[in-house]
């Protein structure tokens, strides 16, 4: 199924990947290359080729062809990153790698599981949870973003407060480099000091470095139990105060969520949950562990906080209750529409103790710039979900927003935090990478980049700036 | 003019896919092949490519188009509800010309030679024959879904000897203060399950309501709208309006969700307003409900020996909300013991025509139900929908459990002693 007119892919090249991975897993058609062009930062870029992989092997023998005739690849799982990591911004092959979503192996001896990238993240959950085990790294997208996907971006998750991130559960990679080599990193064990730790370089990565094949990931025993419950604040100051008293006072949850009253008043109605009128701010909070300890952890946490402004408590006290809680939280993102169509959602984090600080920050920018900022998220760690909701028909608002994106920026590495902690650089944040990274920084890591990938193959155009910004494709015409 | 949307009508929704690939979670298609063009938001990239001109429509002819059980499990899980299933049929009227695609030429699998198949082979083998099918009218969706070639090696119910509508007449008198209940029987309770029709109709004939169902009325339209018949879709949908105009009818219940879903939000989406018909369309268990016959039953014994059933959610109910009282009527029956199992809202694999196309894809949807019942340890798996009945017990056969597939009502009948 060729396409015929406007076909750029060198028919030698597409016959070499046919006999590489069979002609039913190698498209070139116009169908396949769309449906193949965008991730969720909804920007599209068309690719040339689209190749399904179901093996190292077959991996390996791709990455030797497209280094040997210079052709970009784009490892892509499921599609679903906010920065842009998966998109062909300079055309190429996009490596689909759902395929390899066997689960190889689950130790219960040694808490290890074996698994190819495809595998689905909760899939991975429910198998290891039913064997009594744990791998706790959730991000929202869990039940659809694959397990490469997350090492690629080192996602995290609302439980990453007390639990870490992916990075923090990758004890081992098999990973095909550019030059097509199958390397392996690390091991199964959870001391290994022999070499650099090219383990811990390539997550996070966003595949720009190799394709990571295989990944051998640490379990934890399943926790017990767990509490949840939901505060009420008078002001949005008090909550964010609480959220640096509980770690001040040497507590930490299992999740500490946040939500602000621009947040609040798009679910007031939707929310089964009745919220006072009066609300400003929203914790909820989560403890996990024995079931005997967990009343005395919420009740030391209500203690701590209760000079901060609190309207109501809620503790759950069945699973369905604390299902009902969390409710509240999912049912966030799908409102926000109601305060702009056009949402830019960036993932800042600071040092938990300058939680209050940041969120002043916010404020004032957004009052500044007249331009609604909708702020919840992960505030136990820091890391909060920025999301500047805009129309952008009306004129001159594009250029506002990058002005107020640039600012919150900005405000988060002066109080020092980082520009993303959790969704990447990409495409989307390239641009912003200095303001963190000093030169010498980014120089060293451009010459990692080099050394793996000489020939900028893997997937380029990525994380580094290039200049002039790449400008999307809205399809082909 | 055509009452059909276009493809045009929908664009504003489809813009409002925001690609963040949830629906690959809930997508039974996409589980199976794992391929980007498989789940919502590759078709709705595809839809979208087609509005912009991006596409040719020859090449989205037989590709992923098709590959769409039209189930709406995505549109239930959706952050901003983009109804992938009104989308896909837009697109397959466009792809075929409002005609229907092409049931000949499409190769049908063939099948594994395991026992139980064989079983089963022989039990399907003869049934649907032309000859059957000669008794059925041309316009009925069970043409489109049981074309006798594609037939074998199924579980598939023999065809009644009497129809549902060789049973009773066009109007029943009920009580002077109880109001005319319409009942639209549809394809499958009228000539596969007749008895499951009938047992409806007596139980609100028992509860003293006129009944009237119009033998002027057609196929529900759901197979058509797996195909993109379009001209058949308007066909039906007017056919049946007007069916039930003769008399004045308080509601125009449904015993099978794939009916519910045809005449009741399928025609709510077209272009002309058909309130004055789909405000009325009501799924009989919630009517039952309405009705308070629940708590009846709740207060009837329950007996020693109940039996532990379970309950497949089939889809045309799910994506409408209708969840909660299908359960309700189950666990108020003396002789049940009602169980939940896992997964009881994945999708059958049935899926209007899909199975026809696409019958290996079908059966590993289908079979991923198994464990789930396995699990529950359910003797009787109960559904609303005849169309989930088939594909389950075909499911179930294959996997030579001992599991019966029956539709809630005749277990209600059982309770009630309608016969």
């Amino acid at each position: 199924m060729i396409e015929k007119g406007e076909e750029r892919m060198d028919e030698q090249v597409v016959r070499e990947m046919v006999a590489i991975v069979g002609p039913e897993d190698v498209s070139t058609s116009k169908a396949d290359r769309i449906t193949h062009s965008y991730d969720a930062t909804q920007k599209r870029y068309l690719p040339d080729a689209v190749v399904y992989a179901e093996s190292t092997n077959e991996i390996s023998e791709v990455m030797k062809l497209a280094n040997r005739t210079r052709i970009p690849v784009l490892p892509r799982g499921a599609g679903s990153g906010f920065t842009g990591g998966s998109l062909p911004v300079k055309g190429g092959i996009v490596l689909v790698l759902t395929r390899m979503d066997r689960i190889l192996e689950i130790d219960t001896e040694n808490l290890i599981a074996e698994v190819e990238p495809g595998v689905v993240t909760a899939e991975l959950q429910r198998r290891v949870e039913r064997l009594g085990l744990f791998y706790p790294p959730d991000p929202a997208s869990k039940e659809f973003s694959t397990l490469g996907g997350n090492v690629a971006e080192c996602a995290g998750g609302p439980r990453c407060v007390k639990y870490g991130v992916t990075k923090d559960y990758v004890l081992g990679l098999e990973v095909v480099l550019p030059s097509g080599e199958v390397i392996r990193t690390g091991g199964r064990t959870l001391k290994n000091v022999v070499g650099y730790d090219l383990t811990k370089l390539f997550v996070g990565s966003e595949g720009t470095l190799g394709i990571v094949t295989k990944i051998i990931l640490k379990l934890l025993p399943k926790p017990a139990a767990k509490k949840t419950m939901l505060v009420q604040f008078e002001t949005i100051e008090g909550a964010a105060k609480s959220v640096a008293a509980i770690i001040g006072a040497k507590i930490i949850p299992t999740t500490l969520e946040f939500m602000d009253a621009a947040t609040i008043e798009c679910i007031r109605n939707t929310s089964d949950i009745a919220l006072n009128p009066a609300c400003q701010a929203i914790l909820i909070i989560e403890v996990d562990g024995e079931p005997e300890i967990l009343d005395k952890q919420t009740g030391r946490i209500l203690d701590v906080i209760g000079p901060f402004g609190i309207l109501e408590t809620m503790i759950a006290a069945t699973e369905e209750e604390s299902e009902r809680i969390w409710q509240v939280r999912r049912v966030v993102s799908p409102s926000l529409r109601k305060v702009g169509p056009d949402k830019f959602n960036e993932d800042i984090v600071v040092p938990r103790s300058k939680v209050p600080d940041m969120i002043r920050a916010l404020e004032k920018i957004s009052e500044g710039y007249e331009v609604p900022i909708v702020n919840f998220g992960h505030a136990g760690d820091g890391n909060i979900h920025v999301n500047i909701m805009v129309d952008l028909q009306e004129t001159g608002m594009a250029a506002r927003v990058e002005k107020v994106v640039d600012e919150v920026f900005r405000a988060a590495v002066l109080l020092r935090g980082s520009i993303s902690g959790e969704h990447g650089i990409g495409t989307s944040k390239a641009r912003y990478m200095a303001l963190e990274l000093d030169e010498p920084t980014i120089s060293a890591m451009r010459r990692i980049k080099t050394t793996f990938d000489p020939h900028n193959i893997l997937n380029p155009g990525k994380i580094f700036f290039t200049s002039p910004p790449l400008t999307e494709e809205g399809g082909e015409k | 003019m055509s009452i059909n949307k276009n493809l045009i009508d929908y664009e504003k929704v489809i813009r409002e896919c925001v690609k963040c690939g949830m629906c690959q979670a809930y997508c039974p298609t996409y589980r199976m092949s794992r391929r980007e063009g498989a789940v919502a938001r590759g078709k709705i990239a595809l839809a979208a490519a087609l509005l912009d001109g991006d596409v040719e429509l020859e090449e989205l002819l037989g590709q992923d188009i098709d590959m769409c059980l039209m189930c709406g499990s995505c549109v239930v899980k959706c952050p901003n509800k983009v109804p992938t299933h009104h989308i896909v049929g837009a697109v397959r009227r466009r792809i075929t010309g409002d005609k229907g695609m092409p049931l000949i030429d499409r190769g049908i699998s063939g099948l594994l030679g395991s026992k139980t198949l064989k079983k089963t082979a022989v039990k399907g083998g003869a049934l649907l024959s032309p000859l059957f099918l000669k008794k059925i009218p041309e316009t009925s969706g069970l043409h489109l879904r049981f074309s006798p070639s594609a037939m074998r090696g199924r579980t598939v119910p023999k065809v009644a000897f009497r129809s549902l509508f060789d049973r009773f007449p066009e109007f029943l008198e009920g009580k002077k203060d109880k109001p005319v209940i319409g009942f639209f029987a549809g394809c499958s309770l009228t000539y596969l399950f007749p008895e499951v029709g009938e047992a409806a109709i007596r139980l609100l004939s028992g509860m003293g309501y006129s009944i009237f169902m119009p033998k002027a009325q057609g196929c529900c339209g759901i197979p058509a709208h797996s195909l993109g018949n379009g001209r058949l879709i308007e066909d039906l949908a007017r056919a049946n309006v007007e069916a039930f105009k003769k008399h004045e009818v308080k509601h125009i219940v449904t015993a099978c969700a794939s009916c519910n879903s045809g005449i009741g939000e399928n025609l709510a989406d077209m272009k002309e307003d058909f309130r004055g018909f789909t405000d009325k369309v009501i799924d009989l268990s919630v009517f039952l409900q309405q009705e308070g016959l629940f708590d009846t039953l709740s207060a009837m014994e329950k007996r020693s020996d109940r039996v532990q059933v379970t309950y497949h959610d089939p889809c045309h109910l799910k994506t409408q909300g209708v969840t909660a009282e299908p359960r309700e009527l189950l666990k108020s029956l003396p002789q049940v013991n009602f169980v939940e199992m896992e997964n009881a809202s994945s999708c059958c694999g049935l899926g209007g025509v899909f199975s026809l196309h696409h019958y290996e894809c079908s059966k590993a949807i289908g079979a991923r139900k198994i464990a789930g019942i396995e699990q529950s340890g359910a003797e009787i798996v109960a559904t609303a929908c005849p169309g989930c009945i088939m594909q389950l017990q075909d499911s179930i056969n294959h996997a030579g459990l001992k599991v019966r597939v029956v539709h809630l009502l005749e277990l209600l009948s059982e309770a009630l002693n309608i016969s």
